[in-house]
């Protein structure tokens, strides 16, 4: 499996090559890849029927603290979502060059959708917590990059962007709560957890990895209120949306939660938290399908809805509510896939995807209407197609919820009343009615368009007719794994005259007679009010959130660097005072085992000495040269300081830098007018206090230092080997340019480019002047250039 | 000595840090060569002052004769004054190149210039024949 995965990945960076190489034909040459994928996934169904996992492992990383190895496993669940991503992107890849044939960016399109390819693959095959993240992230980076693949447009990239924030946030949670599911059970497989269940369930970090973990999957598959983005992420090209944000990437957090069910499922909590939130979304999300016109839209919408019905049958977590998970999560993926894809051939054909905008599209496109039709027969649970058994299982699960069944079936029938309709609307109004003039001329789509759609919209009547087709090879395996104990079941078209029947015949009643009523439902208040709050308010919050936080980054930034280096500097130094103080007194304290009695009077003459240059220094800040003298003077001071105390090379080196220190700001100072300080006297006061109080706190550190004995270890090693390792007789000299020779080529190098700059920065041409004539005439040591400049 | 050396070095310091904070470019340079000195100063210190004898070895012996000065901090501090003094002959020319293209070394008018022309990086071309010194 590692392999295959690889192989994708490879596939995908080199593709635009192969697209160079093929031309026209490359769509077809690339869908092999995907096809490839789905035949070696198939040839495992009769190992997995048979009950079976298989599992691969490569070590990767070791650590002490946790391993990651590049493990897959392989059962019912990650085989069926396997099969899904790898079939359906079979059609994908060829509908995309389809769709964007001739496109600039129709390489770019390969390379992404292969690369997500790989990485959703990685999601439902990886084994190790840490490898399913980091599949994970790859799905959002790769969604986010095909989302914004029109980037000229801003409603485009503002889509990518909300859903890599929504996706990308919840997934630092998931990322969280695997982490600590990994520490509370010791295990980082998920084959190893499957067995632990117990273990997390009454671990006292339960509800926080259940929480986090409930993060990375609702935003992912949209659960309510973060359904947002994924309308949002139809701006991405058809193709995108029919793969990513329909039939794989949303069903992500599906595949997460259907995984953990037998690690995390079962309490109550789970069943309030994971039932709860998958009613809410598919009631709301059901209703707001029909509030728009725009036949993306609307499959959106009934895709959340439909991603909300899954996440409640895993809350659900009874055996009928795993079998009907098994069994709609195909049936979506298949009529799901081909409505997106049909939608896209309207669009690309007619030049509008608005319902209302388009009509008897029949005859034009006859190929796109019978697929579409099968699909939507399908999406609206009609007999005999496959939706029809999927939506009866759902019901009976409904039936059979453990808390308040009433309510349940209740808001599942009103749910799928509007899902009928939204079928009703997005195949009858497009193809059937009067002839509508459309902005392009439609035909029928090119054969990669319509190839993919019609053979899944054909699979849901095969499957429907004849269900034993899939049910024992793989349905039952996929139950299986979700429910964490062997199942066994079969499926069919007729169940008897049961409650389930009369509710379906209720939900299509009830549909046809919102489809008649739709035109005024849509334009009524109500539906305007609901459409604003459910749709546009989590937007609205969300959008609201990121300009708070956009206002509030503009205003730190405002006031902390204002472009003032005075500011800039008083805030360092106050975090520095702050910190180092805080610390200093809590830990250390004041420390004074000092005193003035052994100093001699040179050693006083000197002290004098600097401390009256320095009131010199504040006291002339208008007299420049007084100034530089000044500070000369407390230069060579400390010269002779240091070679009272031994250090008879830093005195001459301090001499010699001193001096030409002085040279130096003396030159700059005669081409530099003087400034007269005009600062308030309120920030000089602050000014002060904030240099009284760095400097006492220098002070008070190095005494509290010094009063501590001191370890002379280094320094008298450097003394003993001086001589017999280095035979040099000045240590300080070998510790240098011996033992730390390393560091005096740095500080070379450092001076070295400190004056490369300072050559440029005299001689380089002034800006916005390239032919300057008085630049360009400066002299090459740089001083006569200043005297030019003077002049 | 070694009660006064931190004295003067935080004295030195909180000069330093206060001619920094001057809307003077020069101010500030000198501000600067007051911190390094000090700081060079407070290491120095922080090494301890024990002798005057300086750490050498006298031809013969194979390790200096104790009582010698802690050569560690007097290698550090090379380090520092030379590092220190390319980073003012640095601060220096950026002053002076900075008078050069725009006509001021007052830190809060640079600031109004940056503003007015809208953060644009490129002067304005009133600059072009010595600003307006």
């Amino acid at each position: 499996m590692l392999t295959v995965i690889a192989l994708i990945f490879i596939v995908a960076l080199v593709s635009p090559w192969i697209h160079k190489l093929f031309g026209n034909k490359s769509g077809w040459v690339l869908a092999l890849l995907p096809f490839g994928s789905f035949l070696y996934l198939a040839s495992w169904l009769p190992h997995i029927t048979a009950g079976n996992v298989v599992q691969q492992s490569t070590p990767w990383v070791s650590m002490a603290l946790f391993q990651v190895d590049l493990a897959f496993y392989l059962d019912g669940l990650s085989l069926m979502f396997g099969l899904i991503i790898t079939g359906i992107g079979t059609f994908i890849v060829l509908y995309g060059s389809g769709y964007l044939s001739g496109d600039a960016y129709l390489s770019r399109f390969y390379c992404a959708v292969l690369l997500f390819m790989g990485s959703m693959l990685g999601v439902v095959l990886a084994d190790n917590l840490i490898s399913i993240f980091v599949f994970w992230e790859l799905t959002s980076f790769t969604s986010f990059i095909l989302i914004g693949f029109s980037h000229e447009q801003e409603n485009s990239r503002k889509a990518a962007l909300k859903a890599l924030l929504v996706t990308g946030i919840g997934g630092l949670a998931l990322l969280a709560g695997l982490v600590l599911m990994g520490f509370a059970s010791g295990h980082w497989e998920v084959s190893a957890l499957l067995n632990e269940g117990d273990i997390i369930r009454n671990h006292p970090h339960y509800l926080a990895i259940l929480i986090l973990v409930l993060a990375g999957a609702f935003t992912k598959s949209a659960q309510f209120p973060f359904s947002f983005w994924l309308p949002g992420a139809m701006a991405a090209p058809t193709p995108v949306s029919a793969y990513l944000h329909s039939a794989t990437m949303v069903k992500a957090g599906v595949y997460l939660l259907a995984r953990m069910n037998p690690v995390l499922g079962s309490t109550e909590t789970w069943l309030i938290l994971v039932g709860g939130f998958g009613l809410l979304t598919l009631l709301v999300s059901a209703w707001l399908a029909l509030s728009f016109t725009d036949m993306k839209q609307i499959l959106a919408y009934s895709t959340v809805m439909a991603l909300g019905t899954m996440i409640m049958l895993i809350g659900l977590g009874t055996e009928m509510a795993m079998k009907g998970l098994a069994v709609y999560i195909l049936s979506h993926a298949m009529y799901k896939g081909a409505l997106f894809m049909v939608a896209g051939a309207v669009d690309h054909e007619a030049g509008t995807r608005d319902v209302l905008k388009l009509g008897g599209l029949r005859p034009l496109m006859p190929i796109s209407f019978a697929a579409a039709a099968l699909a939507a027969i399908s999406m609206a649970g009609i007999p005999p197609l496959y939706g029809f058994i999927a939506k009866e299982i759902v019901y009976e699960a409904a039936l059979e919820a453990p808390l308040w069944p009433v309510l349940v079936i209740t808001l599942a029938v009103i749910a799928n009343i509007a899902i009928v309709a939204a079928s009703a609307i997005v195949v009858i109004r497009p193809f059937l009615g009067k002839k509508v003039e459309t902005p392009k001329k439609a035909h029928e789509a090119p054969l990669t368009m319509w190839i993919g759609p019609l053979i899944l919209a054909v699979l849901g009547v095969l499957f429907g007719v004849l269900p034993f087709l899939v049910d024992r090879s793989l349905m039952i395996p996929v139950a299986s794994s979700v429910f964490g104990a062997p199942m066994d079941f079969y499926l069919s078209l007729w169940h008897g005259f049961n409650l389930p029947l009369v509710l379906s015949l209720l939900t299509l009643t009830g549909g046809i007679l919102v489809y008649l009523v739709w035109d005024r439902l849509r334009e009524s208040a109500p539906m305007k009010v609901y459409q604003s709050g459910f749709a546009m308010g989590p937007i609205n919050g969300y959008e609201g959130l990121l300009a708070g936080l956009l206002g509030l980054a503009g205003w730190q930034t405002r006031t902390i660097q204002n472009g003032l280096m005075s500011n800039y500097l008083i805030t360092i130094l106050v975090t520095m005072l702050v910190a180092v103080g805080y610390t200093f007194i809590t830990r250390s304290g004041l420390v004074w085992n000092h005193s003035f009695e052994n100093m001699l009077l040179q050693e006083w003459a000197l002290s004098i000495a600097i401390l009256t240059s320095l009131g010199i220094i504040l006291a002339f800040r208008n007299s420049r040269l007084t100034m530089v003298i000044g500070a000369g003077v407390v230069g060579f001071s400390l010269a002779l300081i240091y070679l009272m105390h031994g250090a008879a090379d830093l005195a001459m080196t301090q001499v010699l830098v001193e001096t030409l220190t002085v040279i130096l700001v003396v030159l700059v100072l005669i081409h530099v007018p003087k400034l007269i300080e005009v600062r308030s006297t309120t920030s000089r006061i602050r000014d002060a206090v904030v240099a009284v109080g760095a400097g006492v706190l220098m002070t008070l550190l190095i005494l509290a230092v010094t009063a501590v004995p001191f370890d002379a270890f280094i320094s008298e090693y450097y003394a003993e080997a001086s001589y017999p390792l280095a035979h040099g007789r000045n240590i300080v000299n070998v510790i240098l340019v011996d033992f730390r020779a390393l560091d005096t080529m740095g500080e070379v190098v450092v001076v070295a480019i400190a004056g490369l700059a300072v050559y440029a920065l005299i001689k380089m041409k002034r800006f916005g002047s390239p032919d300057d004539p008085e630049t360009e005439g400066a002299a090459p040591d740089g001083t006569a250039s200043k005297q030019g400049k003077s002049s | 000595m070694d009660t006064i050396l931190p004295i003067l070095a935080g004295t030195i310091f909180a000069t330093g840090i206060y001619l920094l904070l001057r809307r003077s470019l020069i101010l500030t340079i000198i501000g600067i060569i007051l911190i390094s000195n000090s700081v060079n100063l407070a290491l120095f210190s922080l090494g301890r002052l024990s002798t005057e004898n300086p750490p050498l070895i006298k031809a013969g012996s194979l390790e200096p004769l104790a009582p010698f000065a802690n050569p560690l901090p007097q290698a550090l501090i090379l380090t520092a004054i030379v590092i220190g003094f390319g980073l003012l002959a640095f601060a220096l020319a950026l002053a002076y190149r900075s008078y050069r293209e725009l006509g001021t070394v007052d830190q809060d008018e640079l600031l109004k210039d940056a503003e007015d022309t809208s953060a644009a990086i490129v002067p304005k071309n009133d600059f072009k024949d010595g600003g307006d010194v």
